[in-house]
C-alpha cells in the first residue's frame, strides 16, 4: 500500500537575478507602498474625516479620495467584481497566470519573507545545511530571528489592513494604548497570525492546495497563450541534454553531436518557488513568476549563448506555428470589460446627489376627509448623498388641484450623509367621473445649495 | 464480478505519469494516487477538536426531549432584572433589545421625544421619522387588531383613524387622553321614543345635514324640529347646527363621514335613509378600553403623536 498522505517536500529556493526580478521587485515596491502608506494619506473635506481612503462601516460609506461610496452603489461593487473577473480571464487567456506570478498578494508577501529568510539564513546552500544540523544554539538563533521578523512584517500587515477601516493616527493610538476596539485587535491579530502561516510557513502550499484561481486559471489557456516554457526541442536536440563536462563547452560543436543546449544545471529547478523542473513541461504549480527564465538566461549570458532556452513562448510558438493573440475569445472578454468599465465610469461620474423614494401608504389606500376630498398618503425616503448640508422642498404636481400637506414640515434640511423619512398627505378634490387612479409626481427640490437638480419620483393617486 | 486485482504499484517515472496503487480493476482500471498533504490531515483533525470544544461550550446534541446545553453561559437583564442562561442566540437577541447599543440610543431618543413639546416634535423631521417608525410598531402590537394597521377601521366596529373627523378630538392631548384612559361612546337607542315616521324624518334631516339631497322636504323639515327640539333632544349632543360635541364623543353630523353605517357606500337616497334610520332606532354603544397602565407614557406620547399625523392632525 503507498502512502495516501504525503509529508510535505521542503522546497530552498535560491535566489536569482535578472529581468523579471526585478519587474517583480517594482512591483512588490509599488504595492507596499500604497498598501502600507495609503491608510496615511490626509484628505481635506468640508465634512466627514481627513483620511484619503476609509472604509466606514458602522457609519456605512467608503471615502475614497473625493468619491464617496453608498451601500446604494452596490451595483459599482458588482461591476469593479465583474471587471476584476473579466481582467484576469482576459490577461490569462492571453498571457499565462501573470496575476499568480506579479500580483499576487501571496506572491507578494512570500517574496518579501524570503528574503528576510536569505537575510538571516543565507542563500539556498546554507539554509539546507542549516536544516540538516542539530539544533544547536546559532540554529536556534536564526530559526527564531527569522520568526521574529516574519511575525513583525505580519503585524505590520495586519494593523494596517486595520488602518483602513478607521482613522489611522487615531486608531494606531488607540491600538497601542489598549484602547482600541475588540474588533481592531482581532482582525490585526488574525491577519498578522495568517501572514505568518500562508507567507512564512505554508508559502507554494496555498498556490498548490489552497486557491482555486491558481486551478482554474488552467482552463482559460489555450495554444496561444503566453506561457513560461523550455524549448524542447532546443534544449533537448536528438541525444538528449548533457553537462558542460559530458557535452563541452561549444555550442556548434554540441549541436553537431545532435546535444542539446541544455547543461543540466539545474539552476531552473533550485530558483523555483514552487518546487517543480519547468523541463517537465506545462504544470498546474507553476505560478508564472518567471524566476527561471531569469535563472536559465543568467547561465546562457555566462557561456556567451543566446538567451531564451527557457522563455515566455506559446504552444503554437514552440511548434513553429504563428500565436494568433486577436481572436473571438479576446474580443470575447474584452468587448464586456470595456462596457462594463465605460458603465461603471458613467456610474460613477453621474453619481446622484440625492437619493429619494416615494412609496404610497397602501393600509388604507385613500380615506375620505370631511370636506369630501380624498387624501393619500406616502411615505418619502430621502438620503443627501453630498458631502455638504442640503436643504429640500417637497412639491406635488402633476394633479391639479391636489393639496399637499407636510404638517408643519417646510423644508428639510439634511446634514451630509444624513437620511430621513418623511410621511406627506396629499389631498385632492376629484371633479365627478375622474378616472379611480391619477398620476402623480414628487418634486423634491434642493433650495440649498443653487444649482441642483430637482428630483422627481411618479406615483399615483387613488381616489375610490 | 472481477476482484480488484494487484500488481506492483508504480511510482511515476516519466513527466505526466502518476503515481498508481497498484490496485486493478477489470484488468486495466488503475487507482491512481494523488497522496495529499500530510498538513491536510493535520487541519481535519484540528477541526474534529475544534468541533468537540463547540460542543462543550454551546449547546449541540439533541437528546430525547431535550439538548446538550454546553458550558458557556450568557447574562442579560430583563426590565432591570439580571437573568443567566446557557449560552443561545435567543437570550443574546434577549440582551440585545435590553442593553444593546441601538436599544439603549433608541430608548434615549424616546425619552427625549417624549419630554420635548408636541410643536417641536411635529417640527422636526428626525423627530417625526422617529416617531413614525417607532410607533408603528406599538400600534401595530395594541391598536391595529382593531383599528386596523394604519387606522383605516372597520364602519360598523371601530373608527378610521385616518381621516380628519375625531369623535373625542384631534389633538395630541385628547388623543393621549383617549389612549391613556379609554373611551366610553353612547347613543341611546331611540326604539322606544320614535315611530316609524318619526325615524324616518330625523333620519332625512340627518342626511340633508351632510348634504344629501333628495330627501321629502316635509320630512326633513319634520326631522329638523324632533331633532332640535325636546322630543328628540339630538342637539344636547350633536348640536344646533350638528357639529358633534367631542366632551361626548358626539361626531359631527354635517360632514359625509360615518363610523357606524356605510351611508357612502348606498346607491339610493332611500337606502341610506333606512341606514340612519335603523342606527338611530338602535343606538350606538362604543368602548374604546384604557391602555393607560399597559404602554408607558412615553410610549402613549409617540402614539399620540403618530396617530394625530395619520389623518394629518386636527
Amino acid at each position: 500500500m503507498s502512502e495516501q498522505y504525503q509529508a510535505r517536500i521542503p522546497i530552498y529556493p535560491r535566489s536569482v537575478k535578472g529581468r523579471f526580478r526585478n519587474l517583480k521587485w517594482a512591483v512588490l515596491a509599488l504595492a507596499y507602498g500604497v498598501f502600507f502608506l495609503l491608510p496615511w494619506l490626509r484628505w481635506e473635506r468640508a465634512f466627514g474625516p481627513d483620511q484619503a481612503v476609509l472604509f466606514d462601516i458602522p457609519g456605512r460609506r467608503f471615502y475614497l479620495f473625493n468619491l464617496l461610496v453608498h451601500p446604494q452603489d452596490i451595483f459599482w461593487l458588482a461591476a469593479v467584481l465583474i471587471i476584476l473577473a473579466l481582467l484576469l480571464f482576459m490577461v490569462t487567456g492571453l498571457a499565462g497566470r501573470v496575476f499568480c506570478g506579479y500580483f499576487c498578494f501571496q506572491t507578494l508577501w512570500t517574496d518579501v519573507f524570503m528574503a528576510i529568510e536569505r537575510a538571516i539564513q543565507g542563500d539556498r546552500g546554507a539554509r539546507m545545511r542549516l536544516d540538516r544540523s542539530g539544533w544547536t544554539a546559532g540554529r536556534l538563533l536564526k530559526k527564531g530571528a527569522t520568526h521574529a521578523v516574519w511575525l513583525g512584517v505580519a503585524f505590520l500587515t495586519g494593523l494596517t489592513f486595520t488602518l483602513y477601516w478607521a482613522d489611522a493616527p487615531a486608531l494606531t493610538a488607540a491600538f497601542f494604548t489598549g484602547q482600541a476596539p475588540f474588533a481592531a485587535y482581532a482582525t490585526t491579530g488574525l491577519l498578522t497570525l495568517t501572514t505568518w502561516l500562508l507567507a512564512g510557513v505554508l508559502r507554494e502550499q496555498v498556490c498548490t492546495y489552497m486557491c482555486p484561481y491558481a486551478r482554474f486559471q488552467s482552463v482559460m489557456f489555450d495554444r496561444d497563450t503566453l506561457i513560461i516554457s523550455y524549448d524542447r526541442d532546443r534544449g533537448e536536440g536528438t541525444a538528449g541534454r548533457a553537462t558542460l563536462r559530458d557535452g563541452g563547452r561549444d555550442l556548434a560543436a554540441r549541436r553537431e553531436g545532435g546535444v542539446g543546449d541544455c547543461i543540466d544545471c539545474d539552476y531552473c529547478v533550485q530558483v523555483c518557488p514552487v518546487g517543480i523542473d519547468i523541463r517537465d513541461g506545462l504544470q498546474y504549480q507553476c505560478i508564472h513568476c518567471a524566476l527561471c527564465v531569469d535563472a536559465c538566461d543568467a547561465v546562457m549570458d555566462r557561456l556567451k549563448w543566446p538567451r531564451g532556452l527557457v522563455r515566455y513562448t506559446s504552444e503554437h510558438a514552440l511548434a513553429g506555428q504563428r500565436t494568433r493573440l486577436l481572436k473571438p475569445k479576446t474580443l470575447g472578454y474584452g468587448v464586456p470589460l470595456l462596457l462594463i468599465t465605460l458603465l461603471l465610469a458613467w456610474g460613477v461620474a453621474h453619481q446622484a446627489p440625492l437619493d429619494a423614494s416615494v412609496s404610497q401608504v397602501r393600509q388604507p389606500l385613500f380615506v375620505r376627509l370631511s370636506d369630501g376630498s380624498i387624501q393619500n398618503s406616502y411615505e418619502i425616503k430621502v438620503n443627501n448623498k453630498t458631502q455638504y448640508p442640503m436643504t429640500l422642498e417637497v412639491r406635488v404636481s402633476g394633479l391639479d388641484g391636489a393639496v399637499l400637506d407636510m404638517g408643519r414640515i417646510e423644508q428639510v434640511t439634511l446634514m451630509p450623509e444624513h437620511r430621513t423619512t418623511l410621511l406627506a398627505r396629499v389631498r385632492y378634490q376629484a371633479p365627478p367621473g375622474a378616472a379611480r387612479q391619477q398620476a402623480l409626481v414628487f418634486e423634491l427640490v434642493p433650495v440649498m445649495p443653487e444649482g441642483l437638480d430637482p428630483v422627481l419620483v411618479g406615483s399615483q393617486f387613488i381616489l375610490r | 464480478m472481477n476482484e480488484p486485482g494487484h500488481e506492483q504499484q508504480s511510482a511515476p517515472g516519466k513527466p505526466g505519469e502518476v503515481e498508481t496503487t497498484g490496485h486493478v480493476w477489470d484488468g486495466d482500471l488503475r487507482e491512481y494516487n494523488n497522496p495529499l498533504p500530510r498538513w491536510w490531515l493535520w487541519s481535519f483533525y484540528a477541526t474534529v477538536v475544534f468541533s468537540l470544544i463547540y460542543w462543550l461550550l454551546y449547546p449541540a446534541w439533541p437528546i430525547a426531549g431535550t439538548y446538550t446545553k454546553g458550558i458557556a453561559w450568557i447574562n442579560y437583564e430583563v426590565e432591570g432584572e439580571s437573568q443567566r442562561s446557557h449560552w443561545n442566540s435567543r437570550a443574546l437577541l434577549v440582551r440585545d433589545m435590553q442593553t444593546g447599543d441601538a436599544a439603549v440610543r433608541q430608548r434615549e431618543f424616546l425619552q427625549v421625544i417624549a419630554e420635548a413639546d408636541h410643536d417641536t416634535v411635529l417640527s422636526d423631521t428626525d423627530m417625526l421619522a422617529f416617531v413614525n417608525s417607532y410607533a408603528r410598531g406599538i400600534f401595530g402590537d395594541f391598536c391595529a387588531a382593531c383599528h386596523q394597521t394604519g387606522g383605516a377601521g372597520i364602519i360598523g366596529l371601530y373608527p378610521n383613524l385616518a381621516d380628519d373627523n375625531w369623535h373625542w378630538g384631534g389633538t395630541i392631548q385628547a388623543i393621549e387622553q383617549t389612549i391613556t384612559r379609554g373611551r366610553m361612546g353612547y347613543m341611546p337607542p331611540y326604539r322606544e321614543t320614535f315611530d316609524d315616521q318619526q325615524a324616518d324624518a330625523v333620519a332625512a334631516y340627518v342626511l340633508s345635514l351632510a348634504g344629501h339631497e333628495g330627501g321629502d322636504p316635509e320630512q326633513v323639515s319634520l326631522g329638523g324640529s324632533i331633532f332640535q327640539g325636546y322630543e328628540g333632544g339630538c342637539y344636547a349632543c350633536h348640536g344646533r347646527e350638528g357639529l358633534g360635541l367631542k366632551s361626548q364623543g358626539a361626531p359631527n353630523l354635517t360632514n359625509d363621514i360615518w363610523q357606524n353605517i356605510d351611508v357612502t357606500g348606498a346607491q339610493s337616497h332611500a337606502e341610506r335613509q333606512a341606514l340612519v334610520r335603523d342606527l338611530i332606532l338602535r343606538g350606538v354603544q362604543r368602548e374604546m378600553p384604557a391602555f393607560g397602565d399597559r404602554l408607558s407614557p412615553a410610549e402613549i406620547r409617540v402614539l399620540a403623536t403618530y396617530v394625530h399625523q395619520l389623518g394629518g392632525g386636527l
